[in-house]
């Protein structure tokens, strides 16, 4: 831009806006994404066998036309138990997952706004919190609340809650020292405001990759809380327990592993790869720039 | 002048594009530098000056390839010179200091090691023999303490006395050619000027060539012998420096010289009974680093301030970095807490709980420095602009339409723009939102924080005319703060030098400049042009001198 030759009237290079096609991780992400969510909604509703029932005479039986991934060491059909886990698993997910972003987002802007003692002890609490494991710590919480869906979601929400308050505290700090924060005090606007017109918007964009990564962390947590018998328990199915059930039958029945762990990989990727296409596509600075 | 020897550069036809979309960046230029002399390559940010330049020294950014053309430096063709013999010519046989002060020193090594490195590899001295090379180096570039400068790390200095420090390291190796980018745009006026004399002297005793270059055409008028104008690529016209002045050829080169401020004749005011600003012995300390139990020493950024602004007057804040002139702008704009004195605006003290505190943070507003920063990159430009509208009583939203539209035409934006995001527009748009943002409440009293130090020149003129078009027609009143005087001189009635949180001197505007009194006002003025038109259509340049400078011939 040599000049600066601006004319009044229409603007003058502004690109028609054509139909672009997403950017690949996005298509590729998105796909991942949605069929685990129709997976998860059919699983809630429907099956193609009972989940709970047990069968002996098919026990181990190995994927078939009957049984497309074949049958656990109980004769339950894994299929039907992979899509009724996925129900459960999503939806602790989902749960978990807002109950951090709220919790963190609150503390971060508070935190961050006012500065000073308020911050620091918050954030030495904070801080105090991150230095556990995630896991860790929400094992000692799951030890208090409960072994159970709700107790999961409790315990790994608030072990997952420090990391966005850093993120948002963080964020809000950068953007405090903005002009455009100033500005807006000049213009007479409330503290309140500010925070709501100016700054939470430009926190939601590192807000929803972390959103999207930690959904992907959650899900992983509660496989391996499963996993270790601390998570939903028994015979209600989800990914983890399904997984650690099938740890004495790896030599004789392989499908047993494989399937969950498929499915928790490819959910891994899929939200990782959605998860920055959302950015891209937030932040009106990425814009047009592909 | 210059037919006297070979061309020591001699620069032909380059030409650069860029690798895919295939855009010529650089255009058959054509230039020559001969010995001793300095050249300037004048030209706007895209013009292709800074790539031409890197281009002799061999360094060309990947996705740029070379067309056509031939660099010869001292008779050798750049472009077919081994790896090898293109690191034996930088840095011994050309120099090179870049605009950056603050990024182009290591910021991890001692200044000693980082000066050590380049003397080391190109000549064959001993460690005290070098030594003793730095330390004169460092004591002719004026650093008070050059043993201590040595042991000290680049944060240790100010942006001026880095740039003193690259200065002094290019020219240890006493290269033949300087190539200068921007050397000083990243300093205030003063100290830019200091920095330029300081590398006139140098290379003029080492019997160095200079290519510089700027945006400045003030400044490189002042320097250079030659001049070469580029535009968007192309070299439009170069010639004699006064030449080029007084009689500039090209469109182009009279908007650049048109850019540069010129003093229009000075307003009457309508007397007035109440200042619409009155500042009084206003005290700003910024709490120093505190412990967990000890308070830190306050820094004092304001001595007891005491300002007035008249309704529709426009009163200039002028200053170096650290003078406080950006402090007075906050705390008037409440935006800063005085630690003690007294603002009043209307002739009512700023007090939250006042009723009359409405009618100042409505009618109060500010145009920011940055343009990049002070626009929330999340909005368009119609919610940007409409924003202070919704504190206004009684506006039906048919009215803030119908304002956002008013005011986006009046600072040259049209509803074409109103869609857009921030980071669609340029740097001059950008300012020009922020502008109509200030105003879209047709306040009384706008404060201008260096509004137009971001831009470049031609921008920065139109910025300014449309600023000073604004003031006219809509009567604010204003207080602009700025450190460069140049800019101030077209817009002022009154001007206001600080220097350290003082007020050092203060009058009308014609009298700072035409007669100022403080040595501290008389060096901010040596550092900017004073412009005669001549009848052909240039300008004619004159610099104003010190009293205890008269050794510099302008």
């Amino acid at each position: 831009m040599s000049s600066d030759s601006t004319t009044t009237g229409s603007g003058t290079v502004r690109k028609p806006s054509r139909m672009k096609l997403p950017a690949p991780n996005a298509i590729v992400g998105g796909t991942l994404i949605g069929i685990l969510l129709a997976t998860a909604c059919t699983g809630a509703l429907w099956t193609p066998y009972d989940p709970l029932k047990l069968s002996f005479r098919e026990k181990l039986a190995a994927p078939s036309a009957l049984h497309w991934l074949g049958t656990d060491e109980f004769g339950r059909d894994v299929l039907s138990r992979l899509m009724a886990g996925a129900a459960t698993s999503v939806w602790i997910s989902i749960l978990t997952v807002t109950l951090a972003v709220i919790a963190g987002t609150t503390i971060g802007l508070f935190s961050g706004y006012m500065r000073g003692w308020t911050d620091r002890i918050i954030m030495a609490f904070n801080d105090a919190l991150l230095a556990f494991p995630g896991i860790l710590l929400a094992l000692g919480l799951l030890a208090v609340v409960g072994a159970n869906k709700y107790g999961i979601i409790v315990a790994l929400g608030i072990a997952y809650t420090p990391s966005v308050a850093r993120v948002v505290r963080g964020t809000v700090l950068s953007l405090r020292e903005r002009e455009f924060i100033a500005a807006s005090r000049v213009m007479g606007n409330s503290e309140g405001f500010t925070m709501a017109r100016h700054i939470l918007p430009n926190c939601i964009a590192p807000l929803t990759v972390l959103a999207t990564s930690m959904f992907g962390y959650v899900l992983l947590a509660e496989s391996a809380l499963s996993f270790l018998g601390l998570g939903v328990p028994p015979p209600a199915p989800t990914w983890g327990n399904m997984l650690a059930g099938s740890r004495p039958y790896i030599g004789q029945a392989v499908w047993l592993g494989i399937f969950p762990g498929l499915c928790i990989s490819l959910t891994l990727l899929g939200i990782n790869l959605l998860g920055d296409a959302v950015r891209d596509r937030l932040d009106p600075r990425m814009r047009g720039s592909r | 002048m210059t037919t006297k020897a070979a061309p020591l550069l001699d620069v032909a036809n380059l030409t650069l594009r860029i690798g895919g979309s295939g855009r010529t960046v650089v255009n058959d230029v054509s230039f020559q530098v001969f010995p001793g002399e300095i050249v300037g390559i004048v030209g706007e940010s895209g013009s292709g000056k800074t790539l031409a330049a890197r281009a002799v020294m061999g360094f060309i950014p990947p996705a740029v390839r070379l067309e056509g053309g031939t660099i010869r430096f001292d008779g050798q063709d750049v472009m077919a010179m081994s790896p090898k013999d293109l690191r034996t010519m930088r840095g011994s046989k050309v120099g090179m200091v870049f605009q950056e002060p603050m990024t182009s020193l290591n910021p991890s090594m001692l200044i000693g090691r980082q000066l050590d490195e380049g003397l080391a590899l190109h000549r064959k001295l001993d460690a005290s023999q070098r030594r003793a090379l730095i330390l004169d180096m460092l004591r002719s570039v004026g650093l008070r303490d050059p043993e201590g400068a040595l042991t000290a790390y680049p944060h240790q200095f100010s942006g001026g006395m880095r740039q003193r420090i690259m200065l002094a390291s290019v020219m240890l190796l006493k290269p033949a050619l300087l190539l200068a980018d921007e050397p000083t745009t990243a300093l205030d006026a003063v100290v830019q000027r200091d920095v330029m004399e300081l590398m006139v002297e140098l290379t003029k005793a080492n019997d160095t060539a200079v290519l510089l270059i700027s945006h400045d055409l003030g400044m490189v008028a002042r320097y250079c012998s030659r001049i070469v104008v580029m535009c968007q690529g192309d070299v439009v016209e170069q010639g004699l420096s006064e030449d080029i002045l007084a009689r500039p050829q090209h469109p182009y080169t009279r908007k650049l010289l048109s850019a540069m401020p010129h003093r229009l004749p000075a307003r009457l005011l309508p007397e007035a009974k109440t200042p619409i600003v009155a500042v009084s012995d206003l005290v700003v300390e910024y709490p120093g680093r505190q412990g967990f139990f000890r308070k830190g020493e306050a820094k004092r950024a304001l001595h007891g301030i005491s300002i007035d602004v008249k309704p529709g007057e426009v009163v200039a804040v002028v200053g170096g970095s650290g003078s406080g002139k950006t402090t007075l702008g906050q705390s008037i704009a409440g935006l800063v807490k005085p630690t003690s004195g007294e603002i009043r605006f209307n002739g009512k003290p700023i007090q939250k709980s006042d009723a009359a505190y409405w009618d100042y943070r409505l009618n109060c507003q500010m145009v920011f420095q940055d343009p990049y920063s002070s626009l929330d990159p999340r909005m368009t430009i119609r919610q940007l602009v409409a924003e202070p509208l919704r504190l206004v009583p009684d506006m039906t939203p048919a009215d803030r339409k119908a304002r956002v539209a008013e005011v986006l035409a009046e600072v040259g934006l049209g509803d074409g723009f109103a869609e857009r995001y921030p980071h669609e527009l340029s740097g001059g748009q950008r300012q020009r939102i922020a502008i109509a943002r200030a105003i879209v409440r047709r306040p009384s009293f706008v404060i201008a924080d260096e509004p137009v130090s971001a831009l470049d020149v031609t921008v920065r003129a139109q910025v300014l005319e449309l600023f000073d078009e604004l003031q006219k027609k809509h009567g604010f009143s204003c207080l602009f703060i700025s450190h460069d005087l140049g800019v101030v001189e077209q817009v002022a009635d009154r001007v206001i030098v600080m220097q350290d949180g003082k007020i050092v001197e203060q009058g009308p505007r014609d009298d700072i400049f035409d007669n100022p009194q403080h040595p501290y006002t008389q060096k901010l003025l040596a550092a900017v042009p004073g412009l005669e038109s001549t009848p052909e259509g240039g300008v004619r340049l004159f610099w104003r001198r010190t009293e205890n400078d008269a050794s510099i011939v302008g």
